[in-house]
């Protein structure tokens, strides 16, 4: 393939890794303080964007300018997600803290189909479309294109993600987070109000999901109720690739993910002389997966974390 | 309770073994006459789903391996009986021979899966073998270019139905001047089947092989000192629930007579897994229960939740598919907040969970 073509990729690939790390720090923050993976992360996400998209096709014909209606779409769609995170944990997960590691689990397989079976009922079954709000000027770089969309997506996720990790390395809250991930008793005993920082550890992570909703149901024009599995999955796929709990991990691991996925679905063809094609795009998350679990389940920067597994 | 009597007293447990056997003989007739053959089909797939659930449960509930891409056997299995016995490729193989090369195959797949997942447990596992169940699936679904193989997501119809002795399952069968409709002949297959994997299931959890997987499920590190090759063992328990898998999977092409990637999605994998853990994860009785309500009850549902919100609205308010997934979503958060052994747990089990160590 061509040089433009390759540089095509890597865009969709960075662009695609933005959203896909967004949601991957919801799970490795997760995973960091309590030790388990929020299987229904993928579903807030999911809500977030049907949310966002039903507030800004309300508004779409208001004449007001696009920006502004996607951050009213946005307004509206964060405090569901925190909603939502905050009730996740309330109701599935802090009941069980002491609980055998596969009752969180089954109870969050629980959450995700409760969840997604609510959004059928409230948005029915149909694929919900972008109103063409947002300007869609592409710009070109060596014959490869990039629309303000997608430079906008990379830029916020890379704004978030630095605010996130001001918060976790510089505040009072933050060195809660990070002491009640590291031991929860000692973090009790040194007057952190652990119950708090669990709640708040959701609700950060599902504002970003609100985020990331918005960012890919906007990059797709498109949303709808099943949306939310495949994505968490990938999502978790970039938390574990990079090393789970570890939140540079998660930023790291989701932009390699991109790009593995965009540069494998646009070659693999030619490396199977035409064999597979690129709906095995897909597949490419699950390959990644199974390898880095296999020999390296700390993933590329987090610590040995085998016999938790 | 009832069991730890009919266990001592022997009188008792030879009657109840009968009462059994003869509710599960007349058990079609009963139902084919009284709620037609809509429901005698269902308690057919129940019957394919308690096969599922056991072959799961050794997995899960014996060696404690969480496994979310169980469906993947069951498409395996499914997907040879119907590539060996459809216009497909042109081939029309017996069953005793499908049958056993389905098992035999699902098994491979079941050690593939098992070999490089040894090292994790828990969650990781969980998430690895549902990205290999998705594997399977999406592979299912593109093996249709360039060469046409699985016939992609239109699926493979026309499959043969199961023959035994020549004579064909899918039409009525003439005994003595008594004809068997074809439903009656699946349930009597596969309930032969079903108990058949069920003796399996009682035979290997009290043997040294139950016992060594039993012993990893609780506590691996002690189960390799005291001399178990977890290597082994762990790779045993992926074949042997892979094995039962695919088994169910060929019943099911057979008498389905289609099969596409459809019916293989991880909400498959998720509900088998449900019928073991709501059941009772570890203990055969309660597996079969949740195999047999999680098959009932959503169909009940199905068939009711339309016509009564038809009677109390005067239209279908809310999607019935829906509507049923939703609670079927929140009684697994329920059973786990309340019940977390399950309906009916293994003395065991209920043990462990009440914290006691003895």
């Amino acid at each position: 393939m061509a040089m433009d073509t390759f540089l095509q990729q890597i865009i969709n690939g960075l662009v695609l890794g933005s959203i896909y790390a967004l949601v991957a720090l919801g799970y490795t923050m997760v995973y960091g303080i309590m030790g388990l993976i929020n299987f229904a992360h993928g579903e807030v996400v999911m809500i977030g964007a049907l949310v966002a998209l039903t507030v800004i096709n309300l508004l779409a014909g208001s004449g007001l300018p696009g920006i502004v209606i996607a951050l009213i779409g946005l307004i509206a769609a964060a405090p569901v997600c925190m909603a939502t995170g905050f009730a996740i944990e309330r109701i599935a997960y802090r009941p069980l803290r002491r609980a055998p590691r596969l009752a969180p689990l089954i109870t969050a397989i629980g959450v995700s189909i409760v969840l997604q079976n609510l959004a059928m009922l409230i948005w029915g079954r149909r694929y919900h479309s972008f109103p063409p709000i947002l300007p869609s000027t592409g710009y070109e770089i060596f014959g490869a294109t990039i629309s303000g969309l997608q430079i906008a997506i990379v830029v916020i996720a890379a704004l978030m993600m630095a605010g996130l990790s001001l918060l976790v390395q510089r505040t009072r809250l933050g060195r809660a987070m990070r002491a009640t991930a590291e031991n929860p008793q000692i973090a009790q005993l040194m007057g952190v109000d652990i119950n708090r920082i669990i709640s708040l550890t959701f609700v950060i992570g599902s504002a970003l999901a609100a985020v990331a909703g918005l960012m890919v149901s906007a990059n797709y024009s498109i949303a709808h109720y099943y949306m939310g599995f495949i994505l968490g999955l990938k999502a978790f796929t970039a938390a574990v690739l990079g090393g789970i709990g570890n939140l540079a991990g998660a930023m790291l691991g989701g932009i390699l993910l991109g790009l593995i996925e965009a540069l494998g679905a646009g070659y693999i063809g030619d490396l199977t002389g035409g064999f597979l094609g690129s709906h095995y795009q897909d597949v490419f998350a699950f390959f990644v997966l199974i390898l880095v679990l296999v020999f390296r389940p700390s993933g590329l920067v987090g610590e040995k974390v085998a016999e938790r597994a | 309770m009832g069991l730890a009597e009919l266990r001592r007293d022997r009188r008792a447990a030879i009657a109840a073994t009968l009462a059994i056997g003869i509710v599960l003989a007349v058990a079609p007739f009963v139902i084919g006459a009284t709620a037609g053959s809509t429901w005698l089909r269902i308690v057919d797939f129940a019957l394919l789903y308690i096969m599922l659930a056991l072959g799961l449960n050794i997995v899960v509930g014996f060696a404690g391996l969480l496994d979310m891409g169980y469906i993947a056997f069951y498409g395996v299995g499914a997907y040879l009986y119907a590539l060996l016995a459809s216009p497909q490729f042109g081939l029309h193989w017996p069953l005793w021979a499908i049958l056993p090369a389905g098992a035999a195959l699902a098994g491979l797949f079941g050690v593939i899966l098992g070999a490089p997942t040894l090292r994790l447990r828990g969650d990781y596992l969980a998430i690895v073998t549902l990205g290999f169940g998705e594997i399977i699936r999406i592979f299912l679904n593109n093996l249709n270019a360039p060469v046409n193989i699985t016939n992609g997501p239109q699926g493979i119809s026309g499959i043969d139905p199961i023959r035994i002795g020549g004579v064909s399952l899918a039409k009525p069968i003439e005994v003595l001047g008594f004809t068997l409709p074809s439903l009656h002949a699946y349930y009597y297959l596969f309930l032969a089947l079903a108990l058949a994997i069920v003796f399996v299931s009682i035979r290997l959890e009290n043997s040294r092989i139950g016992r060594a997987w039993v012993a990893i499920r609780e506590d691996e590190i002690a189960a390799k000192a005291c001399g178990i090759n977890t290597r082994n063992v762990k790779l045993l328990a992926f074949a042997m629930g892979a094995t039962f898998g695919g088994v169910a999977g060929g019943l099911f092409a057979g008498f389905q007579a289609f099969v596409s990637p459809e019916s293989f999605s991880l909400m498959e994998s998720v509900m088998v897994l449900c019928m073991v853990v709501l059941g009772g994860m570890g203990n055969i009785p309660g597996v079969i229960l949740g195999g047999v309500l999680l098959t009932l009850l959503p169909e009940l549902f199905r068939h009711g939740a339309g016509p009564v919100q038809q009677a109390l609205f005067g239209k279908v308010v809310l999607d019935p598919e829906a509507l049923r997934m939703l609670l079927f979503g929140l009684a697994l958060i329920a059973v786990m907040l309340y019940r977390p052994a399950g309906l009916w747990p293994s003395t065991r089990r209920r043990r462990e969970l009440r914290g006691n160590s003895a």
